[in-house]
């Protein structure tokens, strides 16, 4: 084996579950850092992604700053991959979809339930929120999907595994679940 | 009387009169389905079955087998056809599966699972649908319906109420309940009716029973559909 | 004659346009009224409510206006005619204005594509629309004139012929093809119609007397014959002029096909775009009964008994579809059933029912009468006889024409004298799009099939504009039955309208060819496996005019991400930096 493939990683909109899920391959991690090294993720102390081989992106577009961190890992890596239900369908954050963005601010920030000083926040510190949350491949392209919520240690294993033995990827029936 | 055809090279018997996908069913042959349910009158609706018979693309639920035919149905161009129309489905509606009851034992979720399909990919329509909760035995989750019309058919068919209906066209063709509120709750729907336990997905649900089944135990967690079966037939075993 | 009891289910659909007459949509109390005396669920009759596009559940204006939006329309010019009446009346169009008086939208093509730009006012058309016309309009509906005092040059719709063939050169006397069938008998009439070769002029181009053959054998107490008058295809006229000119010819061929089936009942099914035409067909059906043409023992002969009602469409396409016309003629959501069995071993209340063109019925009353040497004096072995064109668009001829089977398209372009052709859509939304290249192939069923429709593009049109007009069109017009239809027309749409913008990259044609051959394999019936011909013959035969539009990124963002970004600036009052998004892909 040549280089170690480098892998970049982000979570947008989501709950970090997935991440969680990828440290969940325990052990066999050990393994594969023989064979993979980390660039810019939520891991790692780097800020600015570099040149990677694969990015691994958690979560749906719910922002601006989610559009920017999509499109720098689209231009940074050579096989961007949508992993979980948040990615792929929008998933839970998605759900505000049944509702204008102003009512979900209204809902949030003026008329809910224990609010203290009504007010929108608009901080231009803030990413502002786009009118809905859409899944990642509505803004940038994407080469692979990994559904689940999370996808297990074991798909994102497998997938790990046979990208660096250059096999075609194939999962076993239980490895593939939309929740 | 009585033939044989074929379906990708395997013999079938069938009786005049059975459909492609009647012949199938009993020869344990799965041939991927969502509209049909051999309860019903077939209705030709998801297309999911549609196999290619003598090279014409036809619905397996609504042909009728006949002596000779040769049906293709697990073939690479056939299962990428399913996996689109299964995204098409998707799609449509909000289907948020980690939020949803039925995930695990939704016959959606296994058929797509059945034909590999990895994400729903097109652009999502995101339409907003309600939820009904009126009822006190049921919910209707419309953000689910796929409109296979299995509801409607064992209520007007079995149940003899026609609670269910299809109202609207096109991409707005929605599901309506008949009660003079339009709500579930004000309809003459009763928790034992046929209707309850039909639905192939998350959208009709029996209320305060949630996510009984833990994770890893649910009817498709450990095998294809193509071998478990329909979730309505497991319903009405369960149920006696 | 009403031999459809009142209460009869089956009555619904004319009973509800009745109600959306008389009170401008269909009242609530009037739904459960219905429900009661029909014995239908009330969910049951708003579903119906809501299949076709002339019924309403909340009032609309005292004039209704409808443009006519097919693209022929557009190309005269319809769009800005109808946005100076919205602006001359101060409402939007699709919307009703706050006092009631007047609701403006669009419609599909209603069938006026030789005297456009055209819209309904209260189901009456109005042609050859102008700023004038439209002013004029604008100031009659301020003025509350009854539509009855509208002048009546507004309603005027003319009969353009522009060519005759042997049909629409024929003398015909009412009663002679029955009074010859009656003498010879029922057997020698089909074998004439067999001899002529006569195929159906609604577009699949069936053999008409295998058809009446399949449904006379079949064992059965009743039988029904039924006319396709729903003319839905966006550029088809023909019908329309045939019900105007010679719906005596028609109605002698469905009473030939009553004699030769054993009918007693008949049906014209008549789009509501048509409802001005009910009048006088009516009228022709009266003047038949009383020359003994309908009604009991016609013509003298005992027992043959048959009689026809006029069934009203309400703006739905799909009802032109054999199956889901006869759902619609009992009342219903025009869904098309599952075929086999088709109508003519189950049709109508589940009776065995012949199905039949305007033009065919028309056409087998005239080869009755003017027998087989005479029809297949022209046309070409498979396609004998000629076929009534509704030609429309870029000529200087718009009209009908009638040209035996076997032309080419060029002479069809000379004759109605079309320059610079950039293209020829036949068959109407759901036909074939035609390159100058192959203007040599032939109108016959054997190389260019047509239920009639033919609509000339020149070149200084951008063709996209057609091909999305039709496509939009499906969309309206799927009944959502099935779900590549369903859901594959409104994806369609959406990912069109992504190249029209300009947004699109060659991935989202890809995606347009999957789809489209996905929807020509998989739906139900014709609607939705024609649906994405326009697409697919427009990625075949005319490929710039989709590559010209598109980015030379590898992929383009699937929405717009700087407007997404619009409502949250609103909201907060931002327009930092941070408040942008630049668009284009990666
Ligand atoms: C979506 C759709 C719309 C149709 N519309 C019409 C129509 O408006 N008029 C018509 O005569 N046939 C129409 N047809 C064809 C009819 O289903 C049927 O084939 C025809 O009425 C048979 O008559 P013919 O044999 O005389 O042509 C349509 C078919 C489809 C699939
Ligand atoms: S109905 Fe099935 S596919 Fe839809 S959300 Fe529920 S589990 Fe998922
Ligand atoms: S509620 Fe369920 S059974 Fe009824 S139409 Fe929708 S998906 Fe089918
Ligand atoms: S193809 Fe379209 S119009 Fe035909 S049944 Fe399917 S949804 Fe309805
Ligand atoms: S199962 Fe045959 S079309 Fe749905």
């Amino acid at each position: 084996m040549a280089d170690k493939i480098r892998i970049a990683t982000a979570s947008l909109a989501g709950c970090f579950g997935c991440h969680m899920s990828l440290l969940d391959i325990d052990e066999r991690l050990i393994d594969l850092v023989a064979h993979i090294e980390f660039d810019r993720t939520p891991l790692t102390d780097i800020k600015q992604i570099g040149r990677c081989d694969v990015g691994l992106i958690e979560g749906g577009v719910c922002n601006a700053e989610n559009v920017e961190v999509l499109k720098a890992f689209r231009r940074h890596c050579n096989l961007l991959v949508a992993v979980g239900a948040c990615a792929i369908n929008g998933g839970i954050p998605a759900m505000r979809n049944q509702y204008s963005l102003t009512e979900c601010l209204e809902e949030a920030y003026l008329h809910g339930s224990g609010i203290d000083q009504p007010q929108i926040p608009s901080d231009p510190e803030l990413p502002l929120l786009l009118d809905q949350v859409h899944p990642i491949h509505d803004v940038v392209w994407i080469d692979y999907f990994l559904p689940g919520c999370p996808p297990s240690a074991d798909t994102i294993f497998t997938f790990l595994d046979e990208l660096l033995s250059g096999k075609p990827i194939r999962f076993a029936y239980r490895q593939i679940h939309y929740d | 009387m009585s033939g044989s055809f074929s379906i990708d090279g395997v013999t079938v018997p069938f009786e005049t009169g059975q459909s492609i996908m009647d012949a199938a069913l009993a020869a344990k042959i799965y041939i991927p389905h969502l509209c049909h349910n051999p309860e019903f009158q077939p209705h030709g609706s998801c297309r999911l079955c549609c196999v290619t018979a003598n090279g014409r693309t036809v619905a397996a639920c609504t042909t009728l087998a006949t002596d000779g035919l040769e049906v293709a149905n697990e073939t690479h161009e056939i299962t990428t056809r399913r996996r689109l129309l299964l995204k098409l489905l998707f799609v449509e509606g909000n289907h948020v599966c980690p939020a949803c009851e039925k995930s695990g034992a939704c016959q959606l979720q296994a058929v797509a699972y059945h034909c590999g399909m990895l994400a729903p990919e097109f652009v999502h329509f995101y339409p907003k649908r309600a939820v009904d909760a009126s009822h006190p035995e049921t919910i209707i989750d419309f953000n689910r319906c796929i409109l296979c019309e299995l509801c409607v058919r064992a209520s007007r068919d079995h149940d003899g109420k026609s609670v269910f209906n299809i109202s609207g066209r096109g991409i707005d063709a929605h599901l309506t309940i008949d009660s003079p509120s339009g709500r579930l709750g004000d309809s003459r729907f009763s928790a034992s009716d046929k209707a309850a336990r039909v639905c192939p997905v998350g959208a009709i649900l029996p209320k305060h029973r949630g996510y009984e089944i833990p994770i890893g135990r649910r009817l498709y967690d450990q095998e294809s559909i193509s071998q478990v079966g329909d979730v309505a037939s497991h319903r009405e075993q369960e149920d006696g | 004659m009403h031999t459809v009891q009142e209460n009869d289910p089956s009555n619904l659909l004319q009973r509800l346009i009745g109600l959306q007459q008389a009170f401008r949509h269909i009242p609530s109390d009037a739904i459960d009224h219905l429900a009661e005396s029909l014995g239908l669920s009330r969910a049951f009759i708003l579903g119906v409510i809501q299949f076709y596009s002339f019924l309403h559940s909340s009032p609309r204006g005292e004039y209704d206006i409808l443009f006519s939006d097919n693209i022929t329309d557009q190309m005269q010019g319809s769009r800005l005619l109808a946005q100076r009446l919205a602006s001359k009346l101060g409402v939007d169009i699709g919307r009703t204005r706050d006092d009631q008086r007047v609701t403006l939208d669009y419609t599909s093509c209603t069938g006026m594509g030789d005297q456009g730009p055209a819209a309904l006012v209260n189901g009456h058309p109005i042609t050859r629309l102008t700023m004038e016309r439209v002013d004029q309009l604008a100031a009659l509906i301020e003025q509350a004139v009854p539509l009855d005092n509208w002048p009546a040059e507004l309603f005027q719709v003319s009969a353009g012929v522009e060519r005759r063939d042997i049909v629409l050169n024929s003398d015909y006397k009412p009663g002679t093809a029955i009074l010859r069938c009656l003498e010879e008998g029922a057997e020698e009439l089909l074998r004439r119609l067999e001899q002529a070769g006569l195929r159906g002029c609604g577009g699949a181009g069936f053999s008409t007397a295998k058809k009446w053959r399949f449904c006379a054998s079949t064992e059965s107490a009743e039988r029904y014959v039924v006319c396709n008058a729903d003319e839905g295809e966006p550029g088809t006229f023909k019908d329309r002029y045939l019900l105007q000119a010679h719906a005596d010819r028609l109605f002698e061929g469905m009473t030939l096909c009553a004699a030769v089936i054993g009918a007693r009942r008949g049906f014209l099914y008549l789009r509501g775009e048509y409802r001005y035409l009910l009048g006088p067909l009516q009228q022709i059906l009266q003047q038949r009964r009383e020359n003994g043409l309908l009604g009991q023992a016609i013509l003298g002969r005992d027992g043959f008994d048959f009689d026809i009602d006029i069934h009203l469409g309400a703006g739905a396409y799909i009802c032109g579809e054999e199956s889901a016309l006869i759902e619609s003629l009992e009342g219903k959501r025009g869904i098309p059933r599952n075929r086999p069995p088709f109508p003519v071993t189950r049709g109508y209340l589940g009776m065995p029912t012949v199905v039949n063109n305007v033009e065919t019925l028309a056409n087998a009353a005239l080869i009755a009468q003017q027998g087989v040497e005479w029809f297949r004096s022209v046309g070409t072995a498979q396609s004998p006889g000629s076929k009534l064109l509704s030609i429309s668009g870029d000529c200087e001829r718009p009209g009908i024409y009638e040209f035996p089977f076997g032309t080419p398209i060029s002479e069809i372009l000379a004759a109605c004298q079309a320059h610079h052709t950039q293209a020829v859509q036949i068959g109407g939304a759901a036909g074939r799009l035609i390159p100058p290249a192959e203007f040599n192939r032939t109108l016959a069923f054997e190389d260019l099939a047509t239920g009639g429709s033919f609509m000339v593009f020149n070149q200084s049109r951008e063709l996209l504009n057609a091909i999305d007009n039709f496509t939009r069109f499906f969309r309206h017009e799927s009944c959502g039955f099935c779900t590549p239809c369903r859901v594959g027309t409104a994806m369609l749409t959406k990912q069109l309208g992504k190249v029209m913008v300009g947004h699109a990259t060659s991935k989202d044609l890809d995606e347009l060819g999957t789809l489209g051959s996905l929807m020509r394999q998989t739906s139900h019936c014709g609607l939705g496996q024609t649906a994405a011909n326009p697409i697919l013959d427009g990625l075949e035969k005319f490929p710039d005019i989709f590559q010209s539009r598109l980015r030379s990124t590898s992929f383009e963002p699937a929405f717009d991400l700087d407007a997404s970004l619009e409502e949250a600036r609103a909201i907060t009052g931002r327009s930092d930096p941070g408040a942008h998004l630049e668009g284009g892909g990666v």
